[in-house]
């Protein structure tokens, strides 16, 4: 379907500042009636901020909103519910303890109402829920619910209040390709009742798939608006990064040495996300990356081959031998004999954010020889080793933000990542050109890597990835991302459920094939 | 309302915070002071005079402020691993008790030692007992979930009415008349003088030395690595391989233990005996002393010293004019908010919008 | 086991039961409240303390008995207020705004007791709450309104938070803020209400103590039941319902251990019976550790509109 002339919404020079940081610089934008507008940028070009100032969760420094030709109050989600705009958060703004009706209805009625009209609200919600083909049970609590499931409800939040615009960021990221086309039949579905909608994504194949027109952001500016129709994904990449791109050729290994790592039979506890008998083999100079979309058990993969979850059942082992049975003991083992791992969660997980840059630098080996004295078991800290240490990692991999002293929460995510990255694949010793042991490590765990970081910081650690590869290190890649998945890896093994599919080499796969076992089924 | 991180804090921000704190808490006790009718400026400066106006008063000050830096040091090491402890005054009573156990029970157990035996056996007894107090809520925090705040503040009381039976019981000293009192410490276990004809002791210098001890120990060594960033971020120190279940325990041993030799010195230092109302709140009292000095060991110091001032100096003062005692904990207490609130606004700047 | 019987199948034993459970009911239900929107106010003893003063001196002052317990409600309210103001406003640590205002509100009450009364051995007494013998229910009638106050809001409070709109609000505060943000809920607004409302029920739980279980103000006259109502909540799970039931159930054992050691010989120490309240209520936290269900934004400032 078409979209009409009728403007729904009209953005005029917005822009908005964090400190120093210039999140959006005088953006203007309309929205037609009935049309799917799709806003592309990579991590940190504005989109979200953009939209956060649309639904009124940041003030906007300068510009202005009008909605279906009235002027909308900034600051206010109530007053931007009240104009029609309906958001679906990209992080899910759902209480798990409360039912999906409670999460629907909060806000819907007046708080000085006495009494909340539950039977009404159900069926209402019901007729929706069928109206566009999202179907729900209002009663289930929403802790126990798919992420396909909460993405309905939250959906549905925004058409219960009647939105006319629905503002949508990155819906598929959590979804398998099958889910993301369930998704998209909905749209087409709300596009023919009257609906507009705001598509904000970075992969490029959807936008194109899905949207009547492109906008691209970049570093806070629009750079450029087009119509979907006839334009290319080369197109789009040059627009969002601002120079031609060339998607890098595959690097296959050139060789494959002998298992470092095997995990037979694992089984760890834990609801949705526990491993089902796990079966792998990481291998010397080869790159085994697992596919599968979030929540399906790479949390509780890549914990346990990090040494911080015990599997319940089933054995890990490295180098032929058993891993010490104690939490602690075990990372230390692991750091020890050359496993360099990249958590998923940087902030959370990465580092310890109050603590200063050079302290999360040597965090994971300050019990050793190299950067304390065993004194009276007490270890006394050897400050200048350390510091040493964290100043070759900042050069060698241009860690920049605020000096060693810095808090590491002050770092910016790409250079986070980069310190988390230099940390774990430089050796301390590697520092003395005399040293034995300044190869590459045994294994690289790198547990999505690349998220959340531009295109300069992603090519970064991919060439890191594959240099430690070629020197001999097994590399595991969990990553949700296919194409980076069908990129660097040499085999591909797909998770689903908690269980691992046998590992293929990355010829061997289709992207279909893929995004079957991603949902369950089989070629 | 909201706040806005401010990009850099200025050094004029750092030292207009705690001077705008200071501000603040004499503007409130000055309207109490005028409430009970009496004159501001002169009540004021008898506090001060109290607190430390002459050699008297200044170890008077110094005196108080033995325990209270203890305490202070116990809360401060505590909540830098965010764990709660609240439960400081009951641990003292448990350190006072057992010191008096070991150092002054010879009727019947016989420990015929010598004192360069039984002193440290006593300290080390006392801080056993006050670490043995918080181990519980530590481990049931670590292992079950169970918030230490509410369980370290009803072993408070639990420790009190030990303390009390004990002191009817077993522990009672025959001599004293009627008086709920432990038997009395043996003579010469008890702390010398520093400073002759006052009451301070060399518990002080015990108090300092063990200050400038946490702050090594949490600012150069790899378990002071630990407590920081276990406190800090559990699941990023889980996983850059610290212990942390281990580390919660060393914590509550530390933490515990000063508070427990906070009494044994009280009593070795002060009473010579235990009674029930030895400890006028420190252990409470020292976690303000943790919060006013940013949890930082040496600044625990300080600030012990200046809450000290002000208890001792409210009570001379009171003496002299009739102003109830209790404005010393009103000080205190808008003290801490007032500082918590100043330290904020030197990083964040608020917006009206 | 005779002695056992006896007591409790003496009415004034259930009497005293009831008394030594108002208090608690009220308070925990305050606790509760401030909780559910995510908010742990540890200033609950204070504020008790402050609500008996402030209650017992409108008295002493002349006014009625009604107007005492509003005084001490709106004392609550307004250290209530100044938590909410550290806690939602300033996004400080819960725990130390908490025990900040419990030290303050007490300094100040003992200060504001000593400089009106500075030399009193006894302390002045006013005539408190009369049972209510209109009612003609046998233990019930031998009880104060406020007893029957606190009987009425529990549920009261249970159908506010899961039968209205503003219920579910402050429900959802607590437990994802974002959410409530993100459908035009004011985070901001809807805790501080919570916390100046349940610190308006602290107060009044105070004053329950100096205007009809006794009818006077003396010191550490709050001993510790403002922290018992933190740890009833957590045995509570939050529920309204729930709450009551712990509140009666710990007022039962308090009022027993009190009759076994008036009953008893003194073979234990009457300091092992005093011990018992707390002893247990430590017992009831643990054993509900494991399946807690915490409102999940329980003690996570919420900053709005920050990166």
């Amino acid at each position: 379907m078409d979209p009409t002339n009728e403007t729904v919404l009209r953005l005029a020079g917005i822009t908005k500042r964090f400190g120093s940081l210039v999140a959006n610089d005088g953006i203007s934008l309309t929205l037609a009636r009935g049309e799917v507008l799709a806003l592309l940028g990579e991590n940190g070009a504005g989109k979200s901020t953009l939209m956060s100032i649309l639904f009124g969760h940041y003030v906007a420094d300068a510009g202005s909103i009008e909605v279906f030709g009235r002027a909308l109050p900034p600051g206010q989600p109530r007053a931007a519910l009240a104009a029609g705009i309906g958001m679906v958060h990209q992080h899910f703004t759902l209480a798990d303890n409360l039912s999906v009706l409670d999460n629907v209805l909060l806000g819907s009625e007046p708080l000085w109402q006495p009494f909340s009209r539950r039977a009404a609200a159900r069926t209402r919600l019901l007729e929706v829920s069928q109206r566009f083909g999202l179907p729900v049970a209002p009663d289930a609590r929403v802790g126990d619910l798919s992420v396909g499931e909460r993405q309905r409800v939250e959906i549905l939040k925004a058409l219960y209040r009647g939105a006319r615009i629905l503002i949508l960021d990155e819906p598929t990221a959590v979804l398998t390709p099958q889910e993301s086309e369930a998704l998209f039949a909905t749209l087409a579905q709300m596009v023919a009742q009257g609906l507009s909608i705001i598509f904000i994504s970075h992969k490029l194949g959807e936008v194109l798939r899905v949207s009547h027109r492109v906008a691209v952001l970049r570093q806070g500016r629009l750079v450029a608006e087009a119509p979907a129709a006839g334009a290319t994904q080369a197109q789009l990449a040059q627009w969002m990064v601002g120079r031609a791109v060339e998607r890098a050729a595959r690097r296959p290994s050139q060789r494959v040495g002998e298992p470092v790592c095997t995990l037979q039979d694992v089984h760890t506890t834990g609801g949705r996300d526990a491993l089902q008998g796990v079966r792998l083999d990481l291998r010397a100079g080869e790159i085994t990356a697992i596919a599968g979309v979030s929540g399906n058990g790479q949390v509780a993969l890549a914990e346990v081959l990090c040494g911080v979850r015990l599997p319940a059942r089933g054995s890990v082992t490295l180098q032929g031998r058993a891993l010490p049975p104690a939490v602690a003991r075990r990372v230390k083992h692991l750091v020890e004999r050359g496993v360099a791992r990249i958590p998923e969660d940087r902030h959370a997980v990465g580092v310890v954010g109050d603590l200063p840059v050079w302290e999360n630098a040597v965090s994971e080996r300050l019990g050793s020889r190299w950067f304390s004295h065993p004194w009276f078991t007490a270890g006394w800290v050897r400050r200048r080793s350390a510091r040493q240490y964290a100043r070759h990692v900042a050069e060698t991999f241009d860690v920049r933000g605020g000096g060693p002293d810095a808090p590491a929460r002050a770092l910016s995510g790409g250079n986070m990542q980069k310190l988390i990255l230099g940390r774990a694949l430089l050796h301390p010793g590697a520092q003395d050109a005399a040293a034995k042991n300044a190869g590459a490590p045994l294994l690289i765990v790198a547990h999505q890597p690349t998220w959340g970081l531009d295109i300069g910081a992603v090519t970064f650690v991919q060439e890191r990835l594959i240099a430690a590869r070629d020197a001999g290190a097994a590399v595991l890649l969990i990553s949700d991302d296919l194409d980076e998945v069908l990129q660097m890896g040499d085999r591909v093994a797909v998770m689903h459920a908690g269980h691992l599919g046998e590992a293929r080499p990355a010829e061997e796969w289709t992207r279909e094939a893929i995004g079957l076992a991603m949902a369950g089924g089989t070629a | 309302m909201r706040l806005e991180k401010r990009h850099r804090t200025s050094a004029a921000a750092y030292v207009a915070a705690p001077v705008g704190a200071v501000a603040f808490t004499l503007l409130i006790s000055a309207l109490l002071v005028l409430w009970a009718g009496a004159p501001v400026a002169q009540t004021y400066a008898l506090l001060a005079q109290g607190a430390f106006g002459s050699v008297f008063a200044l170890t008077e000050t110094l005196t108080r402020a033995t325990p209270l830096i203890l305490t202070g040091l116990a809360a401060a090491v505590a909540f830098r691993a965010r764990l709660f402890n609240i439960g400081a005054e009951g641990q003292l009573y448990a350190g006072a008790i057992v010191a008096v156990a070991v150092g002054g029970l010879h009727g019947g157990t016989g420990l015929e030692w010598s004192p360069w035996v039984l002193f440290p056996l006593m300290m080390m007894a006392a801080a056993l007992a006050g670490a043995a107090l918080l181990l519980g809520p530590a481990l049931m925090k670590a292992r079950l979930g169970v918030d230490e705040v509410v369980t370290t503040l009803l072993l408070n009381f639990v420790m009190l009415l030990l303390v009390s039976a004990l002191l009817d019981g077993p522990m009672k000293d025959p001599t004293a008349l009627g008086w709920p009192q432990s038997v009395a410490l043996q003579g010469e276990l008890e702390l010398s003088r520093l400073v002759t004809g006052s009451r301070l002791h060399t518990g002080l210098l015990i108090a300092v030395g063990l200050a400038v001890l946490l702050w090594a120990l949490l600012a150069r060594t790899v378990p002071g690595f630990d407590i920081r960033a276990a406190g800090a971020n559990p699941r990023a120190a889980a996983f850059a391989g610290v212990p942390v279940t281990r580390t919660v325990v060393l914590v509550a041993l530390l933490s515990g233990g000063l508070a427990g030799l906070a009494g044994a010195i009280e009593v070795a230092g002060r009473t010579g005996y235990v009674t029930l109302d030895m400890s006028p709140g420190y252990g409470y009292s020292g976690i303000v002393i943790a919060m006013l000095a940013g949890l930082h060991p040496l600044g625990v110091v300080a600030a012990g010293i200046f809450v000290a001032g002000v208890l001792v100096g409210a009570d001379s003062m009171s003496r002299a004019i009739g102003v109830p005692t209790y404005i010393a904990d009103v000080i205190v207490a808008a003290s801490l908010i007032a500082v918590l609130v100043a330290g904020l606004l030197a990083q964040y700047r608020v917006r009206w919008k | 086991m005779t002695e056992l019987l006896d007591i409790l199948s003496n009415p004034a034993f259930w009497i005293a039961t009831l008394r030594v459970a108002t208090p608690l009911i009220l308070g925990t239900l305050g606790v509760l409240l401030c909780e559910r929107a995510g908010v742990l106010n540890l200033g609950i003893e204070g504020i008790m303390v402050a609500g008996a003063f402030a209650g017992w001196l409108t008295v002493y002052a002349g006014h009625g008995l009604w107007t005492g317990v509003a005084v001490a409600a709106l004392t609550g309210a307004v250290f209530g207020l100044l938590h909410a103001w550290l806690t939602v406003g300033l996004a400080l640590s819960q725990h130390v705004s908490g025990l900040g205002i419990t030290l303050l509100a007490t300094a100040l009450s003992y200060y504001g007791y000593r400089v009106g009364f500075p030399k009193v051995n006894t302390p002045p007494t006013i005539t408190p709450f009369a049972s209510m013998d209109w009612l003609g229910v046998p233990i019930l009638s031998a009880q104060t309104p406020l007893t029957l106050l606190a009987l009425l809001l529990a549920p009261l409070l249970a159908w506010a938070l899961y039968r209205t709109p503003l219920g579910l609000a402050v429900r959802m505060v607590g437990e994802n803020p974002q959410a409530a943000e993100g459908q035009g809920i004011s985070v901001a607004a809807t805790r501080t209400g919570a916390i100046v409302a349940g610190s308006a029920l602290m107060g009044v739980a105070g004053s329950f103590l100096t205007l009809s279980a006794f009818n006077a103000f003396f010191f550490n006259m709050v001993n510790g039941r403002g922290w018992i109502c933190v740890a009833l909540v957590v045995f509570a799970s939050w529920r309204p319902g729930k709450a009551l039931l712990g509140a009666l159930l710990f007022a039962f054992f308090d009022a027993l251990q009190l009759r076994l050691q008036q009953a008893g010989d003194a073979w234990l120490p009457y300091q092992v019976y005093l011990m018992l309240p707390y002893l247990l209520s430590i017992l009831a936290l643990v054993l509900v550790a494991r399946k807690a269900a915490y409102p999940q934004a329980l003690m996570k400032p919420y900053r709005k509109g920050e990166r």
